[in-house]
């Protein structure tokens, strides 16, 4: 049993939670992640680390509340127990040899993409990030990656805060005005991930991205999160969670997505009462 | 003297008949009642040379348990099988008796030989089902004040744990997964082996003292040289057997619809699919293809269709004769509906909109047997056909995990990633480690993984004791 030490509801969809997991904490690097089972009945949902302190044998989690399983883990409060949570799985994220770099997150990409920024920007790299949102009430993390880069642009759909505008646009923009990056790291939606990586494509900047399919152990075992990179068949699990994303194959990523979508809307709605 | 019974075939086994059971999760069979267990058991002519003994790779003393239930001493044959074999009910429901101790027996010459398994099984059953069983277990007398890690809970990991814990050691067995048991939690299904039976034998070795901690990867969560280096483990054994599935690598393999045989039946098993209190979302349409011919494809079709898949085909590229699967559970498989395309193989899987609606076979014949034997399967040009399906299990193998290996400086593994172990003591190219099972040997059964596991108990005790 995992301890909740802190809860925070960062919007009204996204939680944070801080959860004592002293032998995780201890070995974890950024870009890896944990699997947790909230409760007896849940499913096993795999989830990157948003942070960590070895001191004090800690990580946090960031998640959003959009199925049964992650509906039930939100109703978790302080002081209350996770079942099970496993980790730290996947390989971490290089970051050896960057000293420009430009982090994109997408929505919730953003929990994921903080520590890969945190420790660049700590090893003295220079960091642009560009959050981007659909509207202002889904913003989260505004401060953690403002007083973690050189540079935080902000970006909606709407408009209701930061610019107007997609993610690509901006990096478009810096990139074009001479930002000179020797990589971009982009975490989100699948489809955001692979616009940027088409768009640095052409400009021939090497890009990592990171998976999250579906999957159940974790340690290889399932082959449930396999993609196609470069025309091979590779398990984000274990091979990855980071990939190039010139490499990845985004429309078969984005088709297996699809795989429980209609079930798992039916179990939320049925658990919230909606049906 | 007492009277043998010479009946020359088997106690019939009773069993849920096919038609109701290929709609439920309950075990097909259910197991011989006390006077089936004594009429059996009296089949037994208790040779002098014991060849049943030499056929078990656990070396159970088998005419002398058989003795005691014919005795009526059910106790006492428990003890004698549990002397060398720590999951007596697990062995008696999954072991391939036909090939092992049931093999040689003398009653198979005429007839069919006495049922091992069962009896086997029968007593298990009988003392589990006792109320203070889990108490009755002997703790060791002599403790020997050193810690052996066991990295994975299947077979082979129980059988090492039991017997060091026996010998005095302390012993703790570290998991990845949530729930102890290896495969036999996560791929053999209820149906087969009840979960609540591997849970009561688990029980059973943690109340003699094995410590069990769930949810660690090791390799991940922590390193097998910091278990020994920083944490005291005098030795390690690796029983973290094959659990990396194979692809066809045929065009199609990523669409919706298709699983690997570990991903189908860990949802099923492990994350119990089958339970609608259980949270897990599994799909497959009404037409289910199984690739494979050995028992994980057996078990895939059977699951399915007791989901309700309205077809559920078995594609294997050779004949019924060459099926790598037990004789039992083919015929189980065949008595519950199961439709078998022999002599065929993939070519693609078909899809539409991203989901599997279709596969394409090709007929196949065997050759004549090459120099090693063996016919080995050869495509019939032009005589490809589509086969309907909504859903595609992959059961065509499983290699081993190379987590460990690949975090482990200096372990020797084979072109298959198979740890390099001893045959004889398990032990590998780092002398603290010993290793054991699937992870060894490759994809095998139940049984090998234990008595490789007692086999590496010995030798890690002979090697602390040095």
């Amino acid at each position: 049993m995992y301890k909740i030490l802190e809860k925070k509801n960062l919007n009204n969809e996204v939680v944070y939670m801080k959860v004592a997991a002293p032998a995780v904490a201890k070995k974890c690097e950024p870009g890896q992640f944990i699997i947790l089972r909230a409760n007896e009945t849940g499913e096993r949902i795999p989830l990157t680390i948003e942070d960590y302190d070895r001191k004090e044998g800690w990580v946090s989690i960031v998640f959003q509340k959009v199925g049964k399983s992650t509906y039930i883990l939100g109703t978790l409060n302080e002081g209350d127990y996770i079942l099970d949570f496993v980790g730290p799985l996947g390989i971490a994220s290089h970051t050896e040899g960057m000293e420009k770099v430009c982090v994109i997150g997408g929505g919730l990409g953003c929990a994921i993409a903080f520590p890969q920024a945190k420790k660049l920007f700590k090893n003295g790299a220079h960091v642009d990030i560009i959050a981007g949102f659909r509207n202002k009430s889904l913003v989260i993390l505004e401060d953690e990656m403002k007083s973690n880069s050189t540079n935080y642009y902000l970006m909606t759909d709407d408009g209701s805060a930061g610019e107007k505008g997609l993610v690509t646009a901006k990096l478009k923009e810096l990139i074009e005005n001479g930002a000179n990056y020797d990589t971009v790291i982009a975490i989100g939606p699948v489809i955001m991930m692979k616009f940027v990586s088409l768009l640095t494509k052409e400009y021939g900047i090497r890009t990592i991205v990171s998976m999250n399919p579906i999957m159940i152990d974790g340690t290889g075992m399932c082959g449930g999160c396999r993609l196609t990179v470069d025309g091979q068949t590779k398990f984000a699990c274990v091979d990855g969670p980071d990939f190039d994303g010139h490499k990845v194959d985004f429309d078969g990523v984005l088709q297996r997505l699809s795989m429980y979508k209609e079930e798992e809307n039916h179990q939320c709605n049925l658990f919230r009462g909606i049906e | 003297m007492a009277k043998f019974n010479m009946t020359p075939l088997k106690t019939k086994m009773p069993e849920q008949d096919p038609t109701i059971r290929n709609g439920n999760f309950l075990e097909v069979t259910t197991g011989y009642t006390p006077q089936m267990a004594h009429e059996e058991a009296t089949r037994c002519l208790n040779c002098k040379h014991k060849p049943c003994v030499a056929g078990c790779p656990v070396n159970i003393d088998i005419p002398n348990f058989i003795k005691s239930i014919t005795e009526g001493n059910i106790e006492e044959a428990y003890e004698i099988i549990t002397r060398t074999n720590s999951l007596p009910a697990i062995c008696g429901r999954v072991c391939p008796q036909e090939s092992q101790c049931e093999l040689p027996c003398v009653r198979g010459i005429k007839g069919e030989p006495v049922a091992i398994g069962r009896l086997e099984r029968y007593v298990a059953d009988y003392m589990l089902a006792k109320e203070t069983f889990t108490f009755d277990v002997p703790k060791p007398t002599v403790k020997k004040n050193k810690k052996v890690a066991i990295v994975g809970s299947g077979p082979s990991g129980l059988a090492a744990a039991s017997d060091l814990c026996d010998m005095g050691y302390d012993v703790t067995i570290f998991e990845a997964l949530h729930k102890a048991g290896g495969v036999l939690v996560y791929g053999i299904p209820e149906f087969r082996l009840p979960k609540l039976i591997v849970e009561k034998e688990i029980e059973r070795l943690k109340t003699k003292g094995v410590k069990i901690e769930l949810n660690m990867v090791i390799g991940k969560t922590v390193s097998i040289q910091e278990l020994h280096d920083e944490e005291g483990f005098e030795a390690v054994f690796v029983g973290t057997g094959a659990g990396l599935p194979n692809f066809m690598n045929i065009p199609g393999e990523n669409l919706n619809g298709v699983y690997s045989a570990n991903e189908f039946l860990t949802r099923v098993n492990l994350m119990k699919a089958y339970d609608p209190s259980y949270d897990t979302p599994i799909y497959f349409g009404t037409h289910v293809a199984v690739v494979g011919g050995g028992n994980v494809a057996m078990d895939a079709a059977r699951a399915a269709k007791r989901l309700k898949a309205e077809h559920v085909s078995i594609v294997y590229r050779r004949s019924e004769q060459e099926m790598p699967a037990r004789i039992e559970e083919v015929h189980h498989a065949k008595e519950e509906g199961i439709e078998f395309h022999l002599l065929t193989n993939p070519t693609q899987i078909l899809g539409d909109k991203g989901w599997v609606n279709g596969m394409e076979c090709i007929k196949m014949q065997l050759s004549e047997p090459g120099p090693d034997g063996r016919r080995r399967p050869v495509t019939i040009p032009g005589s490809e056909y589509i086969l309907d399906a909504t859903s595609v299990i992959i059961a065509i193998g499983t290699s081993p995990n190379p987590l460990i290996k690949s975090t482990t400086k200096g372990l020797d593994t084979n072109k298959w990633g198979c740890i390099v172990a001893d045959p004889e003591t398990g032990q590998t190219s780092i002398p603290y480690i010993f290793a054991g099972g699937d992870v060894v040997t490759g994809a095998a059964t139940v049984i090998l993984a234990m008595g490789a596991g007692k086999k590496a108990a010995a030798a890690i005790d002979k090697y602390l004791g040095r």
